[in-house]
């Protein structure tokens, strides 16, 4: 009650608006997410059917940690979450730069370097699962003209997961490129004059200029999509189901798997796994690359 | 220590369940009753040709059919829409061990002494009870896991129906020694399609292990400890091993798997043979070119089918019509219901209510289905239907047999641990 009261003390100097004014968005606050997040902590703690549910402690993430297919889920996700992330940096930068140049009918090439991030992710897999067909789709068609046979894309385990993140980074890369966009756009021109006076040539301008400057957009960037890899869950269920078999499991599948198999308790404990293990991963990374943005 | 949830907590929890306002039956003297069926496109035709005939007799009474996903994703619809409250009056759903999972005495209607129970076999009531009490009565018809074969192409080869294993393995080979017909089609993109060279050997792991089905569900034997039990994985991976397959069998869909044994394209495609009614939709021209046989064994003299039950039809708990709802049950159960089916969707197989019979003219795969249940035929139901214990993940441990990701001894032991998973939920005792 102290801390309440010294908190009233504080909140009542700085507050804008009566209590009462805050009320509607803390109900809905406490409606729509505090319950549910302390709900899913509880019931991830039980054996629950739907209909009722005993209390069984742990044994959900035990079970869930001894899960065969969770290891490589693991492994599976945080692959996909890498490749992906590192694609969009790499592909996004090349292309912000490529856009930010002199080329002609700029504004459409941004259009449509942008254009799949607006299209249904489910639709793109659906789409994408056709071109990639082992027999009759039009990616293999292409290979076979040049006298190849093409593998099968997404039914290969050698294959699955990166014909999935290929499609992923396809899909992300006009997003990373909007956002390198914006923080190239945003350096001044007179450093790169500077540097072409002294004499630097185009890589060197782009190591010592360009890549330093864009620093906010490349955290901005690996972070959104590291973020996005690491829940990454419809473009995979929608092009291989985690399939063939468990090849392409990712974590989020994996649960999903468990929801969908009536194991509601155990399913609960995978996402609050999966929450805590993207937390693990980008707290200290967005607090390191911010960091290390003061420091430069 | 187990909690029973208030509903009413429940429902105020969902979020979207507020927003779910009823606007039941606006009508006064007219009842209508919502009927939740999977959306295989037979089903719907057969539950529509129900809901208007029943209708033509009971003008008061209107059924609207609602169709939902079939396989794991419908298994959650129907879940969900039961633990909070919005199920539809009449609903169709497994027998056997899903079922059992939908807590039917708390959410079903009680059909024990309704009239027509006489006129059900015994053994269906068997898979629609718990606790002595009947909540279900049949929709659909019983149904057989084996394999679909093309007769054109046995006919063309001199082929016979095979009794054992080595005899299909020779036929096989026959037809690939032959060319342009692919042996064994194989459909993964629906992975479900992938566990019929498992699930459809039950009959042959129940000769060998009779009492498989009560051990299994007291967690004393495995599948893979068990010899009998381990062949249909073994099978599996065999098949893929030689080399019979579609080239696209990762790809291949349920509905191309159909049209490769209806056309010729394969001669073989291990399925449940309620696919005669999609055969019947899409592929009508060919169905008499397609026949039936169970899995064979390792002995010829125990050839025997792995059945499966029908569907049932159960009315939900909380309906605000329960008579009108018995009413829609009774006549599906009933002679005139299985003629509206048969007329429907025309004869997949046979019907668990003991009046029902089949036309003189049915295709040549319910021929040879309905004779595994006929007098000196032999069956017996999948595991499915004599324990409770079902592992979700099957489906994708078999594609993966299939595809030669995993050994057959490998899988079964994932199986077995899968398994636990579901016992586990279900309470079931010596599984702690």
């Amino acid at each position: 009650m102290t801390t309440l009261g010294k908190k009233g003390s504080r909140r009542g100097l700085a507050a804008a608006y009566p209590t009462w004014f805050y009320l509607p968005a803390a109900i809905i606050f406490g409606v729509l997410f505090l319950f549910p997040t302390f709900a899913s902590l509880f019931f991830s703690l039980t054996r629950w059917t739907l209909f009722q549910y005993s209390f069984i402690g742990l044994a959900n993430f035990r079970q869930f940690f001894s899960e065969p297919f969770l290891v490589w889920g693991l492994v599976n996700t945080l692959i996909y979450a890498v490749v992906t992330s590192g694609s969009k940096v790499v592909l996004g930068m090349l292309l912000g730069i490529l856009l930010t140049s002199n080329v002609m009918v700029r504004g459409l090439l941004r259009a449509i370097v942008f254009f799949p991030v607006l299209v249904s992710t489910i639709g793109v897999g659906i789409t994408f699962t056709m071109l990639m067909h082992p027999t009759n789709g039009l990616i293999n068609d292409v290979v076979a003209v040049f006298g190849l046979k093409g593998p099968a894309w997404l039914t290969d385990p050698r294959f699955a997961l990166m014909s999935v993140a290929f499609v992923d980074v396809w899909k992300g890369v006009g997003l990373a490129t909007v956002i390198y966009i914006a923080g190239i756009v945003s350096i001044p021109a007179e450093y790169y004059e500077a540097a072409k006076m002294d004499g630097a040539n185009a890589l060197q301008r782009f190591w010592n200029i360009t890549l330093p400057l864009a620093r906010p957009a490349t955290v901005t960037v690996i972070i959104l999509s590291l973020i996005g890899g690491l829940r990454s869950f419809d473009l995979i269920w929608a092009m291989t189901k985690g399939g063939p078999g468990f090849t392409t499991d990712v974590v989020a599948s994996v649960i999903y798997k468990q929801y969908q198999a009536g194991f509601y308790g155990l399913s609960t404990a995978g996402n609050v796994v999966l929450f805590v293990l993207v937390a693990a991963i980008v707290v200290p990374l967005s607090f390191a690359l911010n960091r290390k943005e003061v420091e430069a | 220590m187990s909690h029973a949830i208030s509903r009413r907590l429940l429902v105020a929890a969902a979020a979207g369940s507020a927003l779910a306002l009823s606007f039941a039956s606006s009508a006064y003297a007219e009842v209508k009753l919502s009927f939740l069926v999977d959306n295989a496109p037979a089903t719907v035709k057969a539950s529509e040709a129900l809901a208007a005939a029943f209708h033509a007799k009971n003008p008061d009474i209107t059924i609207e059919v609602e169709s939902r996903a079939a396989g794991g994703e419908g298994d959650n619809i129907v879940k969900t829409r039961l633990a909070t409250g919005e199920m539809t009056d009449v609903f169709m759903y497994n027998a056997g061990s899903l079922f059992h999972a939908l807590n039917p005495q708390q959410n079903m209607l009680d059909l024990t002494d309704e009239p027509y129970q006489s006129d059900i076999m015994d053994i269906f009531k068997s898979v629609v009870s718990e606790s002595g009490h009947v909540y279900g009565a049949p929709f659909q018809t019983a149904m057989g896991g084996g394999v679909f074969y093309n007769k054109k192409v046995y006919a063309a080869l001199g082929l016979q129906v095979p009794k054992t294993w080595a005899d299909f393995m020779k036929n096989n080979e026959t037809i690939k020694a032959k060319g342009g017909v692919t042996p064994v089609i194989q459909t993964f993109k629906d992975t479900w399609t992938s566990q019929l060279f498992m699930l459809g050997d039950f009959y042959n792991v129940l000769q060998a292990v009779p009492d498989f089905p009560q051990k299994y569900t007291a967690n004393q034997i495995k599948y893979a400890t068990t010899p009998a039990a381990l062949r249909g994985f073994e099978h599996q991976a065999e098949v893929f091993k030689a080399g019979l397959l579609n080239e696209d069998f990762g790809s291949a869909s349920y509905d191309d798997g159909l049209r490769m044994v209806s056309k010729g394209e394969g001669a073989h495609y291990p399925m449940l043979t309620f696919a005669i009614g999609n055969i019947n939709e899409n592929y009508k021209d060919y169905i008499n070119d397609v026949g039936f046989f169970a899995l064979p064994g390792d002995d010829a003299a125990k050839n025997g089918l792995t059945a499966w039950m029908a569907n049932g039809i159960y009315g939900y708990a909380q309906t605000e019509h329960p008579d009108e709802v018995k009413k829609f049950i009774a006549f599906v159960a009933s002679k005139e219901g299985c003629d509206t089916q048969t007329q429907a969707v025309g004869a997949i197989g046979p019907y668990m209510t003991k009046s029902c019979t089949l036309p003189a003219d049915v295709p040549p795969a319910v021929k040879d289905l309905v004779a595994y249940f006929a007098e000196g035929g032999k069956n017996a139901p999948a595991l499915e239907f004599l324990s409770p214990v079902k592992g979700p993940a099957l489906e994708q441990i078999t594609v993966e047999i299939g595809s030669g990701i995993r050994a057959p001894l490998d899988g079964a032991k994932l199986y077995d641990d899968d398994v636990r998973k579901q016992a586990l939920q279900l309470g079931l005792p010596g599984w702690e």
